[in-house]
């Protein structure tokens, strides 16, 4: 069973009321005008581009018209030279990342639960977030090659540090009144973090693994461009060299996608998770 | 001492008590050699200055805190840290935000190891009782304050404990709200049959609420005043008996 937040709370209805009988056009008006606010600037940034190019206000040499752009992408995906870019890319990103998660969420909510660890691993722990991945780059590269496992490991290692400190952060936020609630209920350790604990992380996770994932696609870009011969980031270098700029930008293109659907996931996972919370994501 | 084994479980008996803390290197005694019957099923306020240790006290007798001298009895067993037979519901409702009405009011049966359907029959009850019926798929955030604490009272009384210890419970509430969460109170504490102690600051409440109102003194040397509230219920906070106990509380704490 669900309630409205209005229903209890007596505030009215935030959303537009329908009029008695709305008909199809009026409603049609309603969701054109609703989408021509949420995506007017972005429609009219593409709109400029295309036309600044074609009217050569902007050199088509740097920003081709989008037709072309369209074109260059339209042919990697036929010809699979891009698919397979793609797929290289989302697996050094995806294997980064869910290694990362498995684990910095352990260790965060370890760490975060017991204060003499996370007290003794604290200095080493800010030393190495500031550290900038990509000048440890060179350093994973001695260890592991200029294969897969350098790239994957520096992806790995960047992704790493906003899971792990936001966990622990999460997990030290834990209103200990809570905690005590449920220990005057005779909850033992294991069941008040099972129970509690947990479940209160569960929002600074989220934070965590949304920054992370964008760190992730960061260093995939940096690292295929430094040493690689296949993926999106490798690509954009690759274009760019050839003076296939349509190419460039179609994988510039591709590169936001993945952005946008990896934060889009997350979103939706943290709705289905945190649908008790208020917060707007 | 009475000879005659009382049959009403959830008396409490305090023998000795002292409790202190260092604050800044200094030691604050807070209880200072407290004795007290607490009879089964009645209903006992304490109330005091700030400082006076009325919470300290609750929270000894919850097990959330260790006395640093003394004992106190169970049903004539002596208690050390938590137990079963004692529930706890504070100034905060202290609800769990991720979990609905139901789950919340079900979370202390399921702690201790009921089954989900049967700690939701037995949560369902109590909410009828509060009279949130309605409610229970509402989330934590959806309810005003007074519904809230009503939450936290349902979720303390399921887990039918002998003793229900009450630390300001309805100090966060406006005073309408207060005066009918009282009402309520008086209610389910003759339903339940339940020990009843309750911590709070407002003398009204006490003398609303209580058989007995324990009078904590601001200076430790000062004695403990112990008052029989010899009214019938229910009570009327207008009644000139009522007003005449209100006057000799008062008094106590040089107020008029």
């Amino acid at each position: 069973m669900t309630y409205q937040v209005s229903e209890l709370s007596g505030r009215p209805q935030s959303g537009p009321v329908d009029s008695p009988a709305p008909s199809a056009l009026a409603s049609l008006a309603r969701r054109a005008r609703s989408a021509l606010s949420d995506y007017g600037l972005l429609v009219a940034f593409f709109v400029g581009w295309h036309v600044a190019s074609v009217t050569g206000l902007l050199n088509p040499a740097v920003f081709p018209p989008l037709d072309r752009v369209g074109q260059a992408l339209w042919n990697g995906i036929a010809s699979g030279r891009l698919v397979g870019d793609i797929a290289i890319s989302l697996q050094r990103a995806g294997i980064a990342f869910f290694a990362a998660v498995a684990l910095g969420i352990p260790l965060g909510l370890f760490m975060g639960q017991i204060r003499a660890v996370e007290r003794a691993l604290d200095p080493i722990l800010q030393l190495f977030r500031q550290t900038s991945a990509l000048a440890l780059y060179p350093v994973f590269i001695l260890l592991l090659g200029l294969g897969e496992a350098s790239k994957v490991f520096v992806i790995f290692w960047a992704t790493l540090f906003p899971i792990l400190l936001a966990t622990i952060g999460g997990v030290k936020e834990v209103d200990p009144k809570l905690i005590e609630m449920a220990r005057t209920f005779g909850a033992s350790r294991l069941t008040t973090f099972r129970r509690v604990v947990l479940p209160a992380s569960v929002p600074a996770i989220f934070v965590g693994l949304r920054l992370s994932a964008t760190t992730a696609l960061l260093l995939l870009i940096a690292a295929e461009m430094i040493g690689a011969n296949k993926g999106l980031g490798f690509q954009v270098m690759n274009a760019q060299y050839n003076f296939q700029i349509p190419l460039m930008f179609a994988a510039i293109f591709l590169l936001a996608v993945l952005g946008l659907a990896a934060n889009w996931v997350l979103v939706l996972l943290q709705r289905r998770l945190c649908r008790w919370s208020t917060a707007k994501h | 001492m009475t000879l005659v084994q009382t049959q009403i479980k959830g008396e409490v008996t305090i023998r000795g008590l002292s409790k202190s803390f260092l604050l800044d290197g200094e030691t604050l005694t807070v209880l200072k050699g407290i004795n007290l019957d607490i009879r089964g099923g009645e209903s006992l306020a304490i109330v005091g200055a700030s400082g006076s240790g009325k919470t300290t006290l609750l929270r000894v007798l919850a097990g959330l805190e260790e006395p640093d001298t003394g004992d106190v009895l169970i049903d004539g067993a002596p208690v050390h840290g938590l137990g079963r037979e004692r529930a706890v519901i504070f100034q905060e409702p202290r609800l769990l935000p991720w979990l609905t009405v139901l789950d919340n009011v079900a979370f202390g049966l399921e702690v201790q190891g009921v089954s989900k359907p049967d700690a939701a029959e037995r949560a369902r009850r109590y909410i009828r009782l509060v009279g949130l019926a309605e409610f229970e798929g509402a989330w934590p955030r959806q309810l005003s304050g007074g519904m809230a604490q009503r939450v936290g009272i349902a979720r303390a009384l399921t887990v039918q404990p002998e003793i229900l210890l009450l630390d300001e419970p309805l100090g966060a509430l406006d005073a309408m709200t207060k005066m009918t969460m009282q009402e309520e109170l008086t209610r389910i504490w003759h339903e339940e049959k339940v020990t009843m102690v309750l911590v709070t600051h407002d003398l009204e409440e006490a003398i609303f609420l209580a058989d007995r109102v324990l009078v904590l003194p601001g200076n430790k040397g000062d004695a403990i005043r112990l008052i029989d509230v010899d009214l019938p219920r229910p009570r009327d906070r207008n009644d000139t008996a009522f007003v005449g106990y209100r006057r000799q509380l008062m008094a106590g704490f040089g107020l008029h």
